[in-house]
């Protein structure tokens, strides 16, 4: 049958304005464009650091030097210049932040916008924010709740200040900067993100999360997060973003690293929804980013959760090293690409420990004339006896013009391991959609509904609060109360 | 006239499958289509319901005195027209009652309406799930998945309950029902029939037709209605077989 009313519908469906392209005006401060030792020490005189941490950007940056950037990726990534780009750009501060009152009216409207709430008593309860405007956290919410638990939950200049022994024990430890060319880029130059840490035996009673915002133009965002999850400890974090509207490219080079001692559990899940360009694939962000957990005691455990739907350009593989015995990794990921979106994203799972487990569950959803791949590695160790995995990964065409392309690399170093891999390709039916529309169902509001069923069991996986959003974004109409 | 067929003709690809076929529908009325296979009669119901590839080469189709042809298939299907499938469709991931929800707030909002209360929705769905005897739990059942035969069925007349239409359509819903489901089915109906709604009953057997009594049947044969009758014509059909049809068209 004819394909092209489908792909019509499609198209409108696909075309929808991003809502968040607005820019604020707000008084910036910015370092001069280009990268060079003398950029390196201007950021971090700026963040005020101790010679230690200056110590280590500049390590990284001399090591970025010698590194080429990569192409491997099923991608058509243009080779950056990187020295048209600011590496630092922060509003500016009235004050130290630290109640409401003294944040500027400007961002919080910003942040009000968003739908991010910078106002504790108009929060829903249950969730902390990190409000991050390029290079600078604006606002962390709830901290005194979280302070009586003993977990910490700040900026990472701010712990940087009040926790150097932390953060300089653990920062890089599981990502270091040797690990590949933006991780090396970020480690230099990074700017501001969360740290967040839970002792011994503590379970975080609210849901943690993270807001990035790039505002300024031709600015980078490189962001760094840190979580350590103490013996017996758990936390769910969230982490969302968008980005203005603009014509040229924008590079986000960010870096997280989660650390699980013993019998602790992280669960780290990311709504993604950087600028993606308009329909002709001009502008979008180059969302190119390391995410990596060690779950480095035994049974520990950390969950990936990404729903990614922004950016021109997608590079990313959140990971695990499943270092301890019966330690266990999960990745699930929906990514949704339309019009000239690019994304090529999948995980790691490094199993060392004996009896280590991981679940990779990914869900690509091409549109347009994107390319959607999943690259995936899972590597077991000699000494990892009976480690288990199971991959599943299923794509779903909108349309005959995107690509979807699955790429799972598997290297098992012992007999006892049992590694299964399973792959689908498929389309929206031309029934399924009638069927709907039979029952009174528009055609978009039908697309969405089948797009959120093949996308449920990732869904599942996101906190409430996230779910929610991830439903919109998947441009899905019903309530969550009942379904 | 609640629907109005005229000299309707229909190709898929090219060709021609339905030939000029007349048929009207008043208000209250049960109407029972039959015919041998590939005579048509799952093609007459999706052009009635919009399906694209369906072209409409000649005639028109007036429902609730507007010719609908052209009109979308959601439109149609919110102005009241049903649908239940001779081959229901799998939705994997969408549970039941998400797909009822989200069908029956379209319907509102095609009317102006707000969307309906969860209490109001949840207590709909019992109501009908008794009519149609289905216990289970329907939210976590997607829309068709693993179903056997019977449910998808009993599962197409729920829905039906649900959207409360004006014109139904039913295509073979009785095939490959034990002598259980086909009660229900059949209870279904009648609960649901008034005087200002109507059922077109497409059926091979008239097994069905006892249970759903017809006020008129007609035998399709190669595109168009070849005989139209009372109740007794599908009991003459099922005595002399299709090859009377036939015979006496030949
Ligand atoms: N999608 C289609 N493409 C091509 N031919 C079709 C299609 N659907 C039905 N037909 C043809 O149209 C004719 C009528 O089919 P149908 O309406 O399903 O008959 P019935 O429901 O009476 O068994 C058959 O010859 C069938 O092969
Ligand atoms: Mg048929």
């Amino acid at each position: 049958m004819d394909t092209a009313p489908q792909n019509n519908i499609i198209n409108e469906v696909t075309n929808k304005e991003y809502e968040y392209g607005f820019v604020t005006d707000i008084e910036t401060d910015f370092v001069p464009k280009g990268l060079n030792e003398d950029i390196v020490r201007l950021i971090s005189r700026k963040k005020e650091e101790p010679e230690w941490l200056l110590d280590f950007r500049l390590k990284a940056f001399r090591h970025w030097l010698t590194l080429k950037q990569p192409n491997w990726g099923h991608l058509h990534l243009p080779q950056i210049d990187y020295q048209d780009i600011i590496y630092y750009a922060a509003p500016k501060k009235r004050s130290e932040k630290q109640s409401l009152d003294e944040v500027d009216p400007e961002l919080l409207a910003t942040f009000d916008k968003l739908g991010i709430s910078l106002d504790e008593q108009k929060r829903l309860s249950g969730v902390a924010v990190d409000a991050v405007m390029d290079s600078t956290s604006v606002k962390t919410t709830f901290q005194d709740t979280l302070s009586k638990h003993g977990i910490i939950f700040m900026s990472f200049s701010e712990a940087v200040k009040n926790h150097p022994d932390l953060v300089r024990k653990h920062l890089g430890t599981v990502v270091p900067y040797t690990d590949n060319f933006f991780a090396a880029l970020n480690s230099a130059v990074f700017s501001d993100g969360s740290f967040c840490y839970i002792p011994k035996g503590v379970r975080c009673p609210l849901e943690l999360s993270t807001y990035f915002r790039i505002n300024a133009a031709n600015t980078g965002q490189f962001e760094r997060t840190l979580i350590v999850a103490e013996e017996g400890a758990y936390v769910s974090y969230m982490e969302g973003c968008t980005a203005p509207q603009r014509d040229e490219n924008q590079l986000h080079a960010a870096i997280v690293e989660i650390i699980a001692e013993t019998d602790a559990e992280v669960k780290y899940s990311t709504v993604q929804n950087w600028y993606p360009g308009d329909k002709n694939g001009k502008g979008g962000v180059y969302n190119l980013v390391t995410k990596r957990g060690l779950c480095r005691g035994d049974r520990s455990k950390i969950s990936w959760t990404q729903v990614e739907t922004g950016s021109a350009i997608t590079w990313k593989y959140p990971g695990c090293i499943l270092k301890g015995d019966h330690s266990v990794g999960e990745f699930y990921s929906v990514a949704v690409t339309n019009n000239y979106q690019e994304a090529d994203t999948g995980t790691k799972m490094i199993h060392l420990g004996k009896n280590t487990r991981s679940t990779i569950i990914s869900k690509g959803i091409s549109s347009g004339h994107s390319q959607n791949s999943y690259r995936g590695l899972v590597r077991v160790a000699p000494n990892a006896i009976n480690a288990r995995n199971y991959s599943q990964c299923d794509s779903l065409l909108l349309g005959d013009q995107c690509g979807a392309h699955t790429w799972p690399y598997v290297q098992c170093g012992n007999e006892s391991s049992i590694l299964e891999h399973e792959a689908t390709t498929s389309k929206i039916s031309e029934d399924q959609l009638f069927y709907c529309q039979q029952r009174g169902i528009p055609t978009e509001k039908a697309i969405g509904l089948i797009v959120n069923g093949y996308a449920k069991d990732v869904l599942n996986k996101l906190p409430m609060e996230f779910a929610v959003e991830a439903q919109k974004l998947l441009s899905i109409t019903l309530e969550g109360s009942v379904g | 006239m609640l629907l109005n067929i005229k000299n309707l003709h229909v190709s898929i690809g090219g060709k021609e499958i339905l030939k000029g076929l007349n048929l009207g529908v008043n208000e209250g009325e049960i109407h029972a289509i039959m015919g041998p296979n590939g005579t048509g009669k799952s093609t007459l119901a999706a052009a009635i319901t919009g399906r694209e590839g369906y072209e409409i080469t000649e005639g028109e189709i007036w429902y609730k005195g507007k010719n609908i042809v052209g009109m979308s298939p959601d439109d149609r299907a919110n102005e009241g027209i049903f649908l239940s499938f001779q081959y229901p469709v799998e939705i994997p991931g969408v549970s039941i009652q998400n797909f009822m929800r989200t069908a029956i707030n379209a319907k509102r909002e095609y009317n102006g309406q707000a969307p309906i209360p969860t209490v109001d929705f949840l207590k709909m769905m019992k109501e009908k799930q008794a009519m149609v005897e289905i216990t289970e739990k329907l939210q976590n059942r997607f829309v068709n998945v693993g179903f056997s035969g019977g449910e998808k069925k009993k599962n197409e007349i729920f829905q039906m309950a649900m959207l409360e239409p004006s014109l139904a359509i039913l295509d073979e819903t009785d095939s490959g029902l034990d002598i259980d489901a086909l009660r229900i089915v059949a209870n279904g109906v009648n609960h649901l029939h008034r005087p200002d709604n109507a059922f077109v009953v497409i059926t091979h057997y008239q097994r069905l037709l006892d249970y759903i009594v017809p006020d008129f049947v007609h035998v399709m044969y190669d595109g168009r209605i070849v005989k139209s009758g009372g109740k007794n014509l599908a009991l003459e059909l099922e005595e002399k077989g299709y090859e009377w049809i036939k015979e006496s068209n030949l």
